[in-house]
């Protein structure tokens, strides 16, 4: 076994850990807000992890670089879906979980609604 | 001007992903990238001037790093609250003031504070951005908004200002 | 490595199976959907490893392409979610 090999392994396994923790957290926390917050966060930084020790295998040729090019890739996609789903779920009525303390969008999301609707009767 | 600079970008984008430099190569990804500078040529590169000054990128990789350190710290953040027996969360949306103006600022803002510890960037109105915030740690604006964007904006100012 | 390489795959695999409990139990719609997008990206670190274990480089192709469709997959349940028009 090289050593690129080795190291490649140990961030495969680095990116498992992560992604297990993102999972955990997508069955334990309580509503879909904080759901959405741990599994995106660390799924996508464990994903890019795998795709690194790619390149740690492979190496400086096409396929390295492919790998290289998915890492912004997949970082940008998967914030903007992150915050579509949020702002998806606030306008679907769901409501904030237990324990919330403070909510500052809820103005904003009633004047928005309230346009859709003088929109849709016109 | 502003084609041109949409041109290399192309191009430079397909040699990155084939890795190849044969003759057919070439002139395939030469002809595609013109073809679609010059239609979709007028909506992008705004500010075109910005891609030459050399400062810019250096400030740049600086603010990589940070974000990467920032992600990392993150990852163990939400590791913890997991974890946790008693999963220490006190969720909330919060709204901070922007001071950025450019729009590719604002998403690489968006996007940064999607990434770091705690924090979800829910909508921008205005000059607002809404926050949702896994563990509100004060109430007064002037703390939390210095805690969740401080750290970026500044750098994202230098570069894309 | 190759014994290491199946144990994380089987690994990851099993990660989708805790992608789907979320996908079947899930109590609201957002919640289902939250799902399916994680799913999505946990799918390109399954094509990453498959590349590395057989060797066979057009996998990696494959997983950029899956991103993308899971991310207008994901725009448009989203687009669905906020009760809008999907030409607005």
């Amino acid at each position: 076994m090289s050593s690129t090999a080795i190291i490649s392994l140990v961030f495969l396994i680095i990116g498992l850990l992560f992604n297990l923790f993102g999972c955990i957290g997508l069955i334990r926390l309580p509503d879909v807000y904080n759901r959405l917050q741990s599994a995106t966060k660390c799924v996508t930084l464990g994903t890019c992890s795998i795709l690194l020790s790619l390149i740690f295998y492979f190496g400086f040729n096409d396929t390295g670089v492919k790998a290289l090019i998915a890492i912004p890739l997949l970082f940008f996609s998967a914030t903007v879906a992150a915050h579509a789903l949020v702002r998806g779920s606030y306008f679907f009525g769901i409501k904030m979980g237990e324990g919330s303390v403070k909510d500052d969008y809820k103005e904003q999301a009633d004047i928005e609604e309230q346009k859709h609707q003088d929109h849709e009767v016109s | 001007m502003r084609y041109i600079a949409h041109f290399i970008v192309l191009f430079g984008f397909w040699l990155l992903l084939t890795l190849d430099l044969s003759a057919n190569n070439l002139i395939v990804g030469a002809v595609s990238a013109l073809l679609v500078s010059a239609y979709f040529g007028r909506f992008f590169m705004r500010g075109y001037r910005k891609v030459f000054h050399p400062h810019r990128y250096f400030w740049f990789i600086v603010y990589l790093f940070i974000f990467i350190w920032e992600c990392v710290k993150a990852n163990f953040d939400v590791a913890y609250r997991v974890l946790h027996p008693a999963m220490p969360i006190k969720p909330g949306i919060v709204k901070v003031r922007l001071e950025l103006k450019t729009n590719i600022a604002r998403t690489l803002l968006a996007n940064s504070i999607t990434m770091t510890p705690g924090t979800i960037t829910v909508d921008i109105i205005d000059d607002f951005i809404y926050i949702h915030w896994i563990y509100v740690s004060s109430t007064d604006p002037e703390v939390y908004g210095k805690k969740v964007s401080g750290r970026f904006e500044k750098y994202l100012k230098l570069i894309f200002e | 490595m190759n014994t290491f390489l199946h144990v994380i795959l089987y690994a990851q695999i099993l990660l989708c199976f805790f992608c789907l409990y979320r996908v079947v139990r899930g109590p609201t719609i957002p919640d289902r959907m939250v799902g399916i997008d994680i799913f999505g990206i946990l799918v390109v670190g399954i094509c990453a490893i498959l590349t590395i274990m057989t060797g066979r480089t057009f996998i990696i192709d494959i997983g950029i392409a899956w991103i993308i469709l899971s991310f207008i997959g994901t725009l448009t349940l989203a687009k669905y979610l906020s009760k809008k028009k999907l030409n607005e």
